[in-house]
Formats: C-alpha cells, sequence, structure tokens
C-alpha cells in the first residue's frame, strides 16, 4: 500500500499524562477509514497532534507523514499549506465551529483564497457552487448569512463546504453528526460518501458509534485507551472480531432486523491515565482475561490481509497460524 | 433597529429623571443650603430673605417643581455663591477636565488593549506574567496614592515636574499619568481574558484547521470576537471623560469639573451641583447608548433581539 498519510508510534501526552500510546495507522489515497472508541480514547488527538492543532502544553512524538513529508514539527507555513489543502478536518460541534462575527460566505472564500488564489467574484462563484454541492438550498442568498441563522445540519454542510474548498486529498471528519438530529445525521452521512464518490479524497471517520462506521467506511480502526487493539476491513471485522473490546463494541449494537433487545454494554470504565495497568489496557474489564494479559502491552499481531489485533489470543492464534504453514 | 433606538432612548431619559431627582433630594436632605452658604452666625432675617430669593422657603415638592420645569425649559439656575450662571460656570471646566481625561483614554487603550492581547497570546510566559503584575498592581492602588506617589517620585524627589496647578501642559503629565495607568491595567487585564476565552474557542480551531496563518488568525478570526465585551469596559471609561478625574483633579488642583463638583457639594452650591450631576449623567447615557450601538455592529447575533451584556446605564 503507498500510504497517502501515515502515523507512527504518535504519542501525546498532557501534563505529563498519556493521551495517545503509539498510534500506527496508514490511510491510503481515496480510502474511507473509520476510527472508533468509546469517549475519550485518544480519537480527537490523533488527528489534532497530526495537524500541529493540538494546544502547546501537548507533547507530541512520533511521526505523521502526508506522502514522505514530516508534519511534526514541520514548518507554520508548510503546515499552513497542508491543513485545509491538503488534509481538511471537520468537527462535531458545527454551531461553535463557525466563527460567529464572520458571514459563512466569507468563512468558504477565505479557504478558496488561501488554497486555489481564489478572490472577490470568482471566489464568491466557486463559494456559491460548493454550498450547492454540499447541499445547502438557495446558496446564492445564504452566502450572506450568519452562522447564527442557520440550523446545525445546515452549519455542518457549511463546514463541509469550507474543507471541499481547498480539493483536500483527505477529510477527516471528526463525530460530524454527534451533535445533530438523527434524520439529519443519515443526511450528513451520506453527503460524506456522495462527496467521496464524486473528488474521490481519502476520508477518515471518526466515531463512537460502530455503525456509523461500517456504513460508511472500507476499514475499521478500533481505538481503546490511546491505542489502537484492532483494525480489518469492514466485513472482515463484522465477521471474524478478535479483540474482546471489539467485540464488546458489536455486542452493543442494535441488531439491523428481528425483535429490539437491550444493548449490551460493556461493563466496567476506561482506566483514568495515572492508573493505566502495565500491560492490557482493556484487561481489567475484559472476560477473556488470563494471568498473561497483565505482563506486557500485548503488540499487534497480523491475522489475515489488512486485520491486525493487539490481544494476547491473537498472539497465539497467529503463532498457530505459523506452525500450520511450516 | 428603531423600536431598539426608541427603547434605548427611554431608558436613557428615565436614568437621567432618576440622577436628577436623586441629587435633588439628597442635597435638600443634607443640610441647609441657606444657612451653610451665609454663614452660622448670620443674622435669622438674613437667612430668611436668602432663603425667600432663592425660593427654599417653599414646600420641597413645590421647588422640586419648579427646577425640574426650569430644566425641562434649558434653564439650569444660577450659583447662589456668585450668581452666574451654573451652566457657564460648568462649562467653562469642562475643556481643562477634557485636557486630563482624553489624553488618559488614549494611554489607557494605546496601552492597555495591546498589552493584553499580548499577554495572551504568550499566556503563561515571562511577558504574560509580567504584563499580569503590572496590571494587578495598576488597578489595586487608588488613584489618589498612585497620584502622591508620582508627585512624590517627580515632582519632590527629581524636580522633573510640577506638582500640581494648571500653568503650562507640563502640570498635566502627572496627572494624564495617574488616570491612565490605572484603566489601562483595568483594560489589560480585561482584554487579556476575552482574549484567552476566544482563543479557546472551537472556530479558532477550524481557523487553524483551514490553513490560515496564526497572525490572521489572530486578527481576523480572535479579535474580532475579543472586541465585542472590551467594548463595554471602553464605552465605560468613555462615559467617564466628565466625571472620572474628581479624585486626580483634586490631588493636583487641577480647576476641573471634578474640583468644581467637590467644592460646590461643600458649599451646598445646588444648581451648580446639580448641573454637573446631569453633565455627568448625560455624557455616560451616551456612551451607553453608542456602546449598544456598537455591540449590534460588531455582533451580528445581536441585531436581531437585542441584549445588553452589562448593566450600568
Ligand atoms: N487539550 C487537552 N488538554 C488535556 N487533556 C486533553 C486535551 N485534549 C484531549 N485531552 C485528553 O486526551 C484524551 C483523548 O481525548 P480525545 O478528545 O482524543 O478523545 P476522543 O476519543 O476524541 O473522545 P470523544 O469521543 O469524547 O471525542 C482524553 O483523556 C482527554 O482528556
Ligand atoms: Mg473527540
Amino acid at each position: 500500500m503507498n500510504a497517502l498519510v501515515s502515523l507512527r508510534n504518535l504519542r501525546v501526552s498532557f501534563d505529563g499524562q498519556a493521551a495517545l500510546r503509539g498510534i500506527d495507522l496508514d490511510v491510503a489515497p481515496g480510502e474511507a477509514v473509520g476510527l472508533v472508541g468509546e469517549s475519550g480514547c485518544g480519537k480527537s488527538v490523533t488527528w489534532l497532534a497530526a495537524l500541529g492543532l493540538l494546544p502547546a502544553k501537548a507533547r507530541v512524538t512520533g511521526s505523521a507523514t502526508l506522502q514522505g513529508q514530516e508534519l511534526l514539527g514541520a514548518a507554520p507555513a508548510v503546515l499552513d499549506r497542508v491543513r485545509g489543502g491538503r488534509i481538511a478536518m471537520i468537527f462535531q460541534d458545527p454551531a461553535s465551529s463557525l466563527n460567529p462575527v464572520i458571514r459563512i460566505g466569507r468563512q468558504v472564500e477565505e479557504a478558496l483564497r488561501l488554497h486555489r488564489g481564489m478572490q472577490g467574484a470568482a471566489a464568491r462563484a466557486e463559494a456559491k457552487r460548493l454550498f450547492d454541492q454540499v447541499g445547502i438550498p438557495d446558496a446564492a442568498r445564504r452566502l450572506d448569512a450568519w452562522p447564527h441563522e442557520l440550523s446545525g445540519g445546515q452549519n455542518q454542510r457549511v463546514m463541509i463546504a469550507i474543507a471541499l474548498a481547498g480539493r483536500p486529498e483527505l477529510l477527516v471528519a471528526d463525530e460530524p453528526t454527534t451533535a445533530l438530529d438523527v434524520t439529519i445525521q443519515a443526511q450528513i452521512l451520506t453527503l460524506l460518501q456522495d462527496l467521496r464518490r464524486e473528488t474521490g479524497m481519502a476520508l477518515v471517520l471518526i466515531s463512537h458509534d460502530l455503525g456509523v462506521v461500517a456504513d460508511s467506511c472500507d476499514r475499521v480502526c478500533v481505538m481503546y485507551a490511546g491505542r489502537i487493539v484492532e483494525q480489518a476491513p469492514v466485513a472482515r471485522l463484522f465477521e471474524a472480531p478478535t479483540h474482546p473490546y471489539t467485540n464488546g463494541l458489536l455486542g452493543a449494537l442494535p441488531p439491523l432486523d428481528g425483535p429490539r433487545r437491550r444493548l449490551a454494554a460493556i461493563p466496567g470504565s476506561v482506566p483514568e491515565p495515572w492508573a493505566m495497568p502495565k500491560g492490557c489496557a482493556f484487561a481489567p474489564r475484559c472476560a477473556e482475561r488470563s494471568p498473561a494479559c497483565d505482563i506486557a502491552v500485548p503488540g499487534a499481531v497480523p491475522l489475515a490481509p489488512g486485520h491486525q489485533a493487539a490481544c494476547i489470543r491473537a498472539t497465539a492464534m497467529g503463532l498457530l497460524k505459523e506452525t500450520v504453514a511450516a | 433597529m428603531i423600536r431598539f433606538l426608541g427603547s434605548r432612548l427611554l431608558r436613557a431619559a428615565v436614568t437621567i429623571v432618576m440622577v436628577v431627582t436623586f441629587a435633588f433630594v439628597v442635597l435638600r436632605l443634607s443640610g441647609d443650603p441657606a444657612q451653610i452658604i451665609m454663614g452660622a452666625d448670620a443674622p435669622p432675617e438674613a437667612v430668611e430673605a436668602f432663603r425667600a430669593a432663592w425660593g427654599l422657603d417653599q414646600p420641597v415638592w413645590i421647588q422640586y417643581f419648579h427646577y425640574f420645569g426650569a430644566i425641562l425649559q434649558g434653564d439650569l439656575g444660577r450659583s447662589m455663591r456668585d450668581g452666574r450662571d451654573a451652566i457657564v460656570l460648568v462649562a467653562e471646566r469642562i475643556p481643562a477636565t477634557l485636557a486630563l481625561t482624553l489624553p488618559a483614554l488614549a494611554i489607557k487603550v494605546g496601552l492597555g488593549i495591546p498589552a493584553g492581547i499580548t499577554a495572551a497570546l504568550h499566556r503563561n510566559s515571562f511577558i504574560d506574567r509580567a504584563v499580569m503584575m503590572l496590571a494587578v498592581a495598576g488597578f489595586t492602588v487608588p488613584s489618589f496614592v498612585l497620584g502622591l506617589l508620582l508627585v512624590l517620585v517627580f515632582a519632590v524627589q527629581l524636580g522633573w515636574l510640577p506638582s500640581g496647578g494648571q500653568d503650562s501642559w507640563r502640570h498635566a503629565i502627572l496627572p494624564i499619568i495617574t488616570l491612565g495607568i490605572g484603566g489601562a491595567a483595568v483594560l489589560a487585564r480585561f482584554t487579556r481574558s476575552a482574549m484567552l476565552e476566544v482563543l479557546g474557542q472551537p472556530y479558532i480551531r477550524t481557523a487553524s484547521a483551514k490553513g490560515v496563518p496564526w497572525r490572521a488568525v489572530v486578527w481576523g478570526h480572535a479579535l474580532p470576537n475579543a472586541a465585542i465585551p472590551t467594548v463595554t469596559i471602553v464605552g465605560f471609561m468613555v462615559g467617564s471623560l466628565i466625571a472620572g478625574a474628581v479624585v486626580v483633579e483634586s490631588v493636583f488642583s487641577w480647576p476641573g469639573v471634578g474640583r468644581l463638583l467637590v467644592v460646590a457639594v461643600a458649599n451646598r452650591d445646588l444648581a451648580v451641583v446639580q448641573c454637573v450631576l446631569l453633565l455627568v449623567a448625560m455624557t455616560m447615557v451616551t456612551s451607553n447608548l453608542i456602546v449598544d450601538l456598537l455591540y449590534g455592529l460588531l455582533d451580528p447575533r445581536l441585531r436581531n433581539q437585542p441584549r445588553r451584556a452589562a448593566g450600568m446605564a
């Protein structure tokens, strides 16, 4: 795979407390990758760190490259061209993510000026075209609206228009629908898929909902306590989930058909950063825990093409396969 | 917009009526002007004659209606001391007061706002700590203490500047600095916290995420938002251009409106006191009105349903 973006051993800590504990992740051109996990597991921090958007107190180490170009510690001028121009990002709360005192049209035109050198009437015409593309009705008039005059769903469409303005190769959508009504959520997700087909850009969809990700992505990464514990193509993940945490998330999904049943929530909660176990971070909540789990953090083991999991049970399975192959 | 202006103007009028009434009541309650002006050992007939001449022998509510009716006709009465029109006496002093307060306002804005912005942009750095230490010192020290301190150093010890009076521009320097420093300190702290609040907002992260260079994020995205709360404080400072120098004018014996007020109160010179208070109320109310209009200009969210951010009309 010739990766567009590669994260290698990406680590982040705030005030000495680790939030990311070594993320390895590749995103191929045009690919749609889902990033799932409970609140606080580091989904947002991963991409904020890669783009240099974390506050100064965050300590970031490792590597994040865009087609071979290192982004961590890159010069501000380099980052400004990458941000919005090659990797765009949209956020959870569209209402507060737009500047309240700037007309929405101008917020789109600003991105057009920065990344495509467009100004005046040309920028305005392109902004209108983008509004049409993201499904904002009455686009020409809406250009002069203020963010507070629009609904949350409309504002998220504006955010997407801003993101598209720079013709990015990758769009990172950080829980783009969490703050929206259920019907609007589906519309926004469909829009993202349509846009990906039209533009050929890659998509990273961050969500705590495995169902959302399964519908829109080719591949899923499951995160737990600052690490990726399992990643696999969507179909494979549903067929052969390996990490007990992934199993837990799947168990929490409502069935598509058949009678509704209560969601099986995973008992327990994520360990606090200062009380992280020496071994597997999921062990304290794991039904299949064994003494070996507490010895060391299990590494990611390849199980099938594109499928790897960080669990000693996977390690055992991997060994078994090697033995069979030999 | 018309309705907005209408309600604001009505409110302004009510405020002024209240100030005028308050002044009237307090001054009548706090001692007999006739006795004070004529002196304690004046013959009773003389005091009576004085009362009759100024209408002080009539019931208080009649005095109030006369006084109010006269104000409505633009007549603010005459000084009981020297018989001149109160408004002329006050107007004569305005230029002297503005000669202090306008340059002081320039210092407050020109020093306070940039210092606050710089501190916020370098949060927790040496610059931030230094600015904040100076700012805390600047507004915890009362202006008469600061004034006396400056006099002690620059007039008494170094002999560079005069300690009081109004003979040349050099006399204005110390009072201007005294007034300016306190205000600059307040504005620096306020601007810093407004700026920090804005810099933590998601839309600032959005701007960075779309590739806006940091300088442009600060100037184009953060400052216009931080300006909204800051305008309140600046507006309040503009509102106190006339009345804000009472203490400093007294410390430096500067013949402005503030000193006139102090002297007039001591003398129970009713018309003059009322005239000064009316003037002060009008500047306050006017600046508040301007702040309200500026809000609408700066914050599109307030244009449809205006709402006050600070209640000091
Ligand atoms: N600015 C910050 N300062 C201190 N700690 C932070 C900061 N940002 C994130 N963290 C910590 O980093 C960890 C990961 O946070 P992150 O926002 O990436 O979680 P998330 O997976 O995106 O969760 P959510 O689903 O709630 O968005 C959390 O423990 C959080 O407390
Ligand atoms: Mg998040």
